[in-house]
């Protein structure tokens, strides 16, 4: 009988030696005479055990990892096809508690099956929200994500349902899909893994987006950082247009919906969905002043929906088991999960599908095992290079979008950086402002200039160079920019170098008490 | 000339074998145009092609684009200019991006980046004296969970310690 081995293909799995791993399997089962078919999975998001190798049984699917080719001699040895005992034998994968404390709604399929593999994704549940959309009204899809409570899962939060109700309701043609797959925070990967993991999922969430707004062309705009993302969802593409998934008969129904891959060029600005606009249209990614809505006069100067990679990938599951089903989990005005990602300085690093409503500390010691050199936590940035840095007397606040916004935090993208105590948080203050000042558009002069003149007086602070004025510089400068600039960029740098000053003082040669030594 | 070569597009000999060959650029450039130029919004597409195939966009790509879009040469010339990605000068044999963001701070990107720059001798954005490697900055792989991340000629590379970027840097001097 032929074994089944499942070896990721994830790019960050491979990046620590997957692809040796498998081929190693491969040499190793030839030479042994043994048939074995290899599946290139997802990744399940546990990185600390890539390569994280599965063998299917007949009471489920056991793991082993991290398995290094040099471990693959002795796993066979052990009988590893046969879930024998080995020192890398983790027991049933759904049994690891990291795994089994989740809630994955939107990551279900993820590193469970072959992503390219179409009949598979439809035996777990692929295309039935497709199926239940084709089957209602574009008002009623467009109401059922309004009343599922989701959430553009992007870093805004802005109401998904209430986006596309006003797509829907423009009276100008065409409309378009705008995937928004720039994922450029420090800290994320959810998007990444979503595209190499299970692309027909985010294939599936457009042509939704488009019947219940009345586009008929998608756009992802797919950051050129992820290359193997980019092959994963051109074969993704082709292969659901072969299926008459996409196309002039989407699913048999007689309604036409296609999607075009367009590579980003490096410009972390382009995530800002007004630049990503202007950059899809072909030119520098500058960010429009908001009137007119994207939702409105967007692309091409169409109503457009923008949306998130994981917000479009949510939505087959609430079409397929209804809004409330979604809705259920979570807490307050935050409801369904998010795909959390802890990263950084962490034991254990990875994807953390959860409802709405667990605490930062729950993530980072009861899912994270705590810093990955061992010394005690000290900072945290949640939510991507303009999010807050937190201290441990903020880790006990909930992780829902109003509770953390009112502790000084924002979730954003749902990125968790985690530093140890020897980070110099001034020294990531300035990082914040030289990061701005690298990657701001140009277009309005408090983040253009606001974020040099950051870096320089950041330097005069570190240098002891008239520390209280310079001080006092550094904050105004920093409400100049909360207030005046165009967009996020400009405005929310300020977060990260405010709450380091405020958290850290002692960083800057401020004592607790304020005094500036 | 090189005319129409199939050789894939991350294949440093595709790119040698044009270097310097202004004909074999044009043959590119005009290429690139005819492929992309009835997308909407095609420049971003017609870069890349030029640039996946030559590894940089040559001076004169950009009066060529900008004649067969109908845009200002000076249109054009800004959009080369508002991307990291773009290059103007041919890359070394091999590109090496390194993530500077936090992430990969907190694990020890600054001490890997500061390491590196001194052992080739080379800073961000420029190329060995040998022509054999780019050193680059990037803003986040999505390799967080493994960090430090670096990237050499497209791949994806985790938990980059100061001896194994010895190793790959030491496979990369073996291949070029």
């Amino acid at each position: 009988m032929t074994a089944k081995v499942y070896v990721p293909r994830d790019s960050a799995a491979c990046s620590v030696g997957a692809e040796e791993t498998a081929k190693a399997i491969a040499r190793v089962a030839a030479e042994r005479g043994l048939e074995v078919d290899i599946v290139r999975n997802g990744s399940r998001g546990m990185f600390w055990l890539e390569p994280l190798v599965e063998v299917a049984t007949p009471n489920g699917r056991v793991a082993y990892g991290p398995v290094a080719p040099e471990d693959v001699a002795g796993l066979f040895e052990a009988g590893f096809l046969k879930a024998g005992a080995h020192r890398l034998c983790l027991g049933p994968t759904e049994e690891i508690s990291y795994l089994k404390k989740q809630e994955r709604l939107t990551f279900a399929r993820v590193g469970v099956t072959d992503p390219l593999n179409l009949a598979e994704y439809e035996a777990h549940g692929g295309f039935r929200g497709l199926r239940a959309a084709i089957g209602m009204s574009a008002r009623e899809i467009v109401e059922e994500v309004v009343r599922s409570g989701l959430r553009g899962r992007g870093g805004a939060a802005f109401p998904c349902g209430i986006k596309w109700r006003t797509v829907l309701g423009a009276p100008a043609l065409p409309k378009y899909i705008a995937c928004n797959a720039d994922e450029g925070d420090s800290g994320t990967f959810s998007d990444r893994m979503i595209m190499e993991g299970d692309p027909f999922l985010l294939l599936e969430g457009m042509t939704i987006a488009g019947l219940a707004v009345g586009a008929t062309k998608g756009f992802i705009y797919l950051r050129s950082e992820y290359p193997d993302a980019e092959r994963t969802l051109t074969a993704a593409i082709a292969a659901a247009r072969a299926a008459k998934v996409l196309g002039d008969d989407v699913l048999g129904s007689g309604r036409t919906f296609d999607i075009e891959i367009r590579r980003g060029a490096g410009a972390y600005i382009c995530g800002e969905e007004t630049a990503m606009l202007e950059s899809l249209e072909g030119k520098r990614g500058m960010v429009r002043p908001k009137p007119p809505l994207p939702a409105i006069e967007g692309l091409f100067g169409r109503p457009t929906a923008v949306n998130n990679v994981i917000t479009l990938a949510s939505v087959p599951v609430i079409l397929d088991k209804g809004a409330k089903y979604y809705a259920d989990y979570g807490r307050g005005r935050s409801q369904g999960t998010l795909p959390f990602q802890l990263a950084g300085n962490i034991k254990h690093g990875g994807l953390v599908e959860k409802a709405f409503g667990l605490t930062l500390r729950e993530l980072l010691y009861d899912f994270g095992g705590g810093s990955a050199s061992g010394r005690p936590i000290r900072a945290v940035q949640v939510g991507g290079p303009l999010g807050a840095y937190l201290p441990e007397s903020r880790f006990d606040t909930p992780l829902d979008y109003e509770a953390f916004a009112a502790a000084g935090g924002m979730i954003g993208h749902g990125g968790v950086v985690v530093f140890d105590d020897t980070v110099d948080m001034a020294q990531m203050a300035r990082y914040a402002m030289e990061f701005c000042a690298i990657e701001s558009c140009g277009k309005c002069t408090p983040c253009r200039i606001g974020s040099r003149r950051g870096v320089e007086v950041i330097d005069h602070i570190r240098a002891g160079r008239k520390p209280a004025a310079n001080l006092a510089l550094l904050r105004d400068l920093c409400d100049t920019m909360t207030h005046g600039s165009l967009c996020a960029m400009g405005g929310l740098t300020p977060a990260p170098v405010v709450s380091a000053l405020d958290h850290f003082p002692e960083d800057f040669g401020v004592s607790p008490s304020g005094k500036v030594s | 000339m090189v005319k129409d070569s199939p050789a894939k597009a991350s294949d440093p000999a595709a790119r040698s074998s044009t270097n310097g060959n202004v004909n074999g650029h044009a043959d590119v450039v005009a290429r690139a145009i005819e492929d992309n130029r009835h997308l909407a919004g095609a420049l971003l597409p017609i870069l890349h092609a030029i640039q996946d195939r030559l590894g940089f966009i040559p001076p004169d790509a950009a009066r060529r684009i900008a004649e067969a879009l109908n845009l200002s040469h000076a249109d054009v010339q800004g959009v080369i200019s508002f991307y990291h990605d773009f290059r103007a000068a041919p890359p070394g044999r091999h590109v090496l991006k390194v993530c500077r963001a936090e992430a990969c701070q907190a694990m020890g990107a600054g001490a890997l980046e500061a390491r590196l720059k001194a052992r080739l001798g080379i800073d961000f954005g420029q190329t060995t004296q040998d022509g054999s490697l780019t050193l680059e900055p990037v803003y986040c792989l999505g390799n967080c969970a493994l960090s430090p991340a670096c990237m050499v000629d497209g791949q994806l590379k985790g938990r980059v310690t100061a001896d194994r970027l010895d190793g790959l840097l030491a496979t990369l001097e073996g291949k070029s």
